[in-house]
């Protein structure tokens, strides 16, 4: 590739990548809790918690990583705790960047693992209870892996839409190189300058490219897995 | 003994419900779908608790609403079968065996692997996915799961409900194995007086989520709350006896059954075995003498117990074969013109081919000490 990609546009490839991997990272645990207690839990406010789970969803980006700012701004009492507490500083920062793909991607995720605990019979729950299987055993040996292809298409699919993520990445982490300039940051930054067409293009092409490989990926990884899980 | 009072409303259905059965043996939950069968089990497994009642099994107190006891399910060591298996589809035949028995590490052992892989056939499906075995393959491997759970109580809900009757073959000989050598109670839900016959020594018939009646299967089979469940083709009282001589070569084996003998058109019996038949009563004739130049293989002679209406043209008479009981439904043209009348001498006859013979237990069972049919 390196005839064919500059070295900044590999860099933007690559943080790219890393963002989008560590975003999915994060919010993967949660996402399985948060779909387990939205389908399962019976509590007050579940549809509050619902309607704001998919918030992402419908606000403009940018509203969502200036939130962030509000939130985790280094002079905000969560963002200056956390930076004495853990010397974790997100704002400007690769971290951030994930962060804020992460709350842009989480309502795909949710959907898709929820989509998954939804399909899981709830007679195979009874039978591995009354085999001895108390809740949280069940729930590792019979729910998860049989939500496994759910959660490995849903993993797949927020990766793939977190390697595009732009307005909440620019507002709350910026456009820094090498730092939080990832593939589309990087193609508006060429867009932007004179003479930045072949960069431009290149980019573009890309981006494509990897949403392409992405989709195909989690279609092919939902077979694959439902097969080994005997679905 | 399991001692079941429930009450439970489910929408518009009620159950109310109280029945005891034996331990060990196996009872049947017998009634059409709706009357509070599936309920009951769930019930009794824990799945599902009642509004107010009491399980108890043998000393321990599973539920009781009103000290506000329920152990839950995964604590009470008892098995389930389900009418659809539910085998766990992501491991496989070895897998879904060994899920119980690990879980059930502490339990006292009731049977160990090797003998429930023997005793259900399952030596050859231990690689195999559950998606790739057949109706049939799938109840044995509950069945094998379920016990190796070690269960003190087995739970059969409809487990050859949804395979179809070619295949049930498949299953029923095991089941009766199981019943045979090995002391776990079973309760056996289903909706197929057959199986019944086949398999349960204690019978238990519920109508719109009520008991309506209980007791052996011999003695339900002449109650009249039968037929509203069977219909009345299959009315007839069901006879337990023991082989006293078998001719493998004609094809028959002779049944005591009271003072008298039934000829059995079976083949693979051996004497000292025992036997359960039924005479359908619209297969029995009567009549008021011993009669000779007859096809008919079996003449029991008996006395008329009772008539009782049957349906609007036919009564159905209770014949005492010197103990035992049969059915006849006659009609009632025939009962005025033999002027039939309570303790009557009469002779009971049945084709010999019409009797479907169902071993209960082989003679000399190599298997550990197991109940008696009631």
């Amino acid at each position: 590739m390196d005839g064919i990609l500059s070295p900044a546009e590999l860099e933007a490839l690559r943080l790219s990548l890393e963002v989008a991997a560590r975003s999915v990272l994060f919010s993967l645990p949660v996402a399985v809790l948060l779909a387990w207690v939205l389908t399962r839990a019976r509590f007050f406010g579940r549809m509050l918690l619902d309607a704001f789970v998919h918030l992402p969803l419908v606000l403009p980006p940018v509203a969502v990583g200036y939130a962030l700012l509000l939130l985790f701004g280094t002079r905000t009492p969560v963002g200056g705790w956390l930076r004495t507490h853990t010397g974790i500083v997100l704002p400007f920062t690769t971290a951030g960047a994930a962060l804020a793909t992460a709350v842009m991607s989480f309502p795909l995720l949710v959907r898709a693992i929820r989509l998954a605990l939804e399909n899981v019979d709830p007679g195979l729950e009874a039978a591995a209870r009354t085999l001895g299987a108390r809740p949280l055993d069940r729930f590792f040996s019979v729910t998860l892996p049989l939500m496994l292809p759910g959660i490995l298409a849903g993993a797949v699919t927020a990766f793939a839409a977190g390697l595009g993520e732009f307005g909440a990445v620019i507002t709350f982490a910026a456009n820094v190189p090498g730092v939080t300039r990832t593939l589309p940051l990087a193609l508006y930054t060429a867009m932007q300058s004179p003479g930045g067409e072949r960069e431009a293009l290149h980019l573009a092409l890309l981006s494509f490219l990897l949403g392409l490989l992405g989709l195909l990926a989690a279609e092919w990884l939902t077979r694959r897995v439902r097969r080994l899980v005997g679905r | 003994m399991l001692s079941v009072t429930v009450r439970k409303q489910r929408g518009p259905f009620a159950l109310q419900a109280a029945f005891a059965a034996p331990t060990p043996g196996v009872t049947a939950l017998f009634g059409r779908s709706g009357s509070g069968k599936s309920t009951l089990i769930d019930i009794i497994c824990g799945l599902l608790a009642p509004d107010e009642g009491e399980v108890r099994l043998n000393e321990t107190v599973l539920t009781d609403t009103q000290r506000g006891t329920n152990i839950p399910v995964e604590r009470r060591r008892i098995g389930c079968v389900f009418q659809d298996a539910r085998l766990f589809p992501h491991l496989t035949v070895m897998g879904n065996l060994r899920y119980g028995a690990t879980r059930a590490a502490g339990a006292p052992p009731v049977i160990g692997f090797e003998e429930v892989v023997a005793l259900l056939g399952l030596d050859a499906l231990l690689e195999r996915r559950p998606r790739t075995l057949s109706g049939g393959e799938r109840q044995r491997v509950a069945l094998g799961r379920a016990l190796l759970s070690q269960p003190r109580l087995l739970l059969l809900d409809e487990p050859l409900a949804s395979i179809d009757a070619a295949r049930r073959q498949e299953v029923l000989p095991y089941l009766e194995a199981l019943r045979d050598r090995l002391s776990i109670p079973m309760v056996y839900v289903s909706h197929e007086f057959e199986e019944v016959l086949r398999l349960a020594t204690h019978l238990v018939l519920l109508d719109a989520g009520r008991v309506i009646a209980a007791g052996s299967v011999a003695e339900v089979s002449l109650r009249p709350e039968l037929r509203a469940i069977v219909g009345p083709d299959l009315v007839g009282a069901v006879l337990e006896g023991v082989v006293t001589a078998v001719n493998g070569t004609a094809g028959f084996a002779d049944l005591a059954i009271g003072s008298g003998v039934l000829r059995l058109a079976v083949r693979d019996v051996a004497a000292g075995a025992q036997v359960r038949v039924q005479l359908l009563a619209r297969d029995v004739i009567l009549a008021t003498q011993e009669i000779g130049g007859l096809s008919v293989r079996n003449a029991l002679a008996g006395r008329i117990a009772e008539i009782a209406p049957d349906q609007e043209d036919s009564v159905l008479v209770r014949i005492d074969v010197g103990g035992p009981i049969v059915l006849a439904r006659i009609t009632r043209a025939a009962q005025a013109a033999l002027r039939l009348h309570t303790g009557q001498p009469v002779w009971a006859l049945v084709k010999s081919v019409s009797l479907r013979g169902h071993t209960f237990r082989a003679p000399r069972n190599p298997g550990p000490p197991s109940h008696s049919p009631s």
